[in-house]
């Protein structure tokens, strides 16, 4: 399918040119992102990233739904994430509310989000390893990761899309096994740490791969909105749990982690520490949940007051943003989500133009797409 | 000479650095109890799910035939995206011989679900809850669309 732009675009193109497809359909973009690459010989001269294959309007569709619903929507934006999306649309309803939600609520949600963090960056590191051409990681990755989805499994019902946030808590109390399963993975995944890194950090062709590709500045960083890791990798400091701590991330002890060589290694051991201080997070949650509620009291049908909320979360791939418009009824007037996968995608092209064809898939790797959220 | 002294070391040290990762896949390779894969389908029969595992949404009946589900809709007005649909009769209440209305069909659209649980925390008298089973593929779309109470079903008594 070539729309008429393409084919100006085609025939301004210079004789030596090359035209490149990549996607919708490529293993590479971890999804369907098309990417039209122009080459000249092996380098990329030019990337323009064309989206809309699997645009579902779910901002549209959350106008369409009530306070309680619309939550639920979003999993589908950032599956990897699914549980900070969610938390960040309860915590817009709460803020119009003005609700004050449990402190044993705000415990679990920390937890649990630090465990989608780890089972995000788990599955980005198996990726990337299978990216580069290294197998043994996927399955690896894998491994680690299933044990958290199967404490979700136990606790939320499900392992991906978890819907475990409700306007005013969570759904349901966590299952009498959590805190002995946690503990479980825990020291599990302090023993494998070690191994990632011996499969993948100190490989050499790893590092020749990745050391010195992809540069971006911290300038162009703030200039495109990145966020996540993809900004701290170039030494912009950005995190939401510490610039504007929720849910009580200003209660527990941890690092913000921060590179500032700018390039897909630093992008790398950003992901590889932030997986470290999550770990540390955990541990001085699980033994300390407060005993009571999980769950505010809250009216059967939500009403928030006319006005414009906004709340914002640090998701495994950076800061996501929900802007909500309330007309006073029980469905939102407008909602908006600022997704950091978008801005993310946007430095694509300041990352990859001037490297090479082959560097390209390093540098989508290293940028922990994930294409739902781009599109919603 | 100094390149060359450096280009036989970067040598030794890829070697090295693959030796340090085929190793852990040859560890593996001799030590089958720890991989955690799992063998569905064949392990259908072990196979075990967290209780609170969303698999579809069933009506338990009991022995006689009867439901708990009362009409209420509360479902219906909880479930996000439409999957829920409940159409009504009229029945005669044995004891007291007024007519009442009580559910016909509750029609679940499988193939719309998201499996969030909500019509479940609504539901005011636990009539529905989510079942373990969850291979739901089909050959055809019709079979996605069920009706959850059972024919000839009625409600439980002292269920309001
Ligand atoms: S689980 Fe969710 S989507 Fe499915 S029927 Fe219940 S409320 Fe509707
Ligand atoms: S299943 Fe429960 S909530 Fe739904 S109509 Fe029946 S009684 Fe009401």
């Amino acid at each position: 399918m070539i729309d008429k732009e393409e084919i100006e675009d085609l025939t301004q193109a210079h004789e030596e040119d090359f035209i490149l497809n990549v996607g919708p359909q490529h293993p590479s973009t971890h999804g369907v992102l098309r990417l039209k690459i122009k080459l000249q010989g092996e380098t990329v001269t030019h990337i323009e990233p064309h989206l809309g294959y699997i645009h579902r309007s779910i901002e549209k569709m959350c106008e369409a739904s009530s306070y309680r619903n619309f939550i639920y929507l979003t999993s589908r934006m950032d599956y990897l994430s699914a549980h900070m999306n969610n938390q960040a649309c309860a915590m817009v309803v709460e803020k119009g509310l003005q609700l004050e939600i449990p402190k044993r609520a705000k415990v679990i949600r920390i937890l649990m989000s630090e465990l989608t963090r780890l089972a995000s960056h788990q599955l980005w590191w198996a990726c990337t390893g299978l990216d580069l051409g290294a197998t043994t990681p996927f399955f690896v990755g894998f491994r680690d990761r299933e044990v958290i989805l199967d404490i979700f499994d136990e606790t939320c019902g499900s392992r991906l899309t978890m819907d475990y946030n409700v306007p005013g808590g969570i759904m349901f109390d966590i299952h009498p096994n959590f805190q002995k399963n946690v503990h479980a993975f825990l020291k599990g995944f302090k023993k494998n740490l070690p191994e990632y890194h011996q499969l993948l950090t100190g490989n050499v062709i790893f590092q020749n791969r990745t050391k010195g590709v992809g540069y971006l500045s911290p300038e162009d960083t703030i200039s495109f909105g990145c966020s996540g890791p993809t900004a701290r990798g170039s030494g912009v400091s950005c995190d939401i749990r510490k610039w504007q701590p929720y849910d009580g991330y200003e209660d527990v002890q941890f690092n913000e982690v921060l590179e500032t060589a700018g390039d897909c290694y630093a992008r790398y051991l950003v992901r590889m520490r932030e997986m470290e201080e999550s770990v540390k997070i955990i541990e001085q949650l699980i033994d300390n949940i407060p005993e009571g509620d999980f769950q505010a009291k809250t009216k059967a049908v939500l009403k928030l007051p006319k006005g414009e909320f906004y709340s914002r979360v640090e998701t495994a791939r950076g800061e996501l943003g929900v802007y909500l418009v309330s007309d006073g009824t029980s469905k939102p007037y407008r909602m908006k989500f600022r997704s950091p996968n978008f801005s993310n995608l946007s430095a694509l092209r300041e990352i990859a133009v001037g490297g090479k064809i082959g560097d390209l898939v390093a540098n989508m790797a290293m940028l922990d797409l994930v294409i739902p959220d781009i599109d919603r | 000479m100094k390149f060359l002294i450096e280009y036989i070391g970067t040598i030794f040290k890829s070697l090295g650095s693959l030796w340090n990762g085929m190793r852990l896949t040859l560890y593996y390779f001799f030590h089958p109890k720890e991989i955690h894969t799992q063998q569905y389908p064949d392990n259908r029969d072990t196979l075990t799910l967290g209780e609170r595992f969303r698999g579809e949404v069933v009506m338990p009946h009991d022995e006689n035939n009867e439901h708990k589900c009362t009409g209420c809709t509360s479902c219906e007005l909880a479930c996000p995206n439409g999957t829920i649909k409940i159409l009504y009769k009229n029945v005669v209440d044995e004891t007291t011989g007024k007519k009442k209305k009580a559910i016909d069909e509750f029609v679940y659209h499988l193939g719309m679900c998201t499996f969030c649980n909500l019509c479940i925390i609504a539901c005011p008298t636990d009539a529905i809850k989510m079942s373990h089973d969850f291979e739901h593929s089909t050959f055809d779309r019709k079979s996605l669309t069920k009706i959850l109470n059972k024919p000839g079903s009625k409600l439980m008594k002292g269920v309001e």
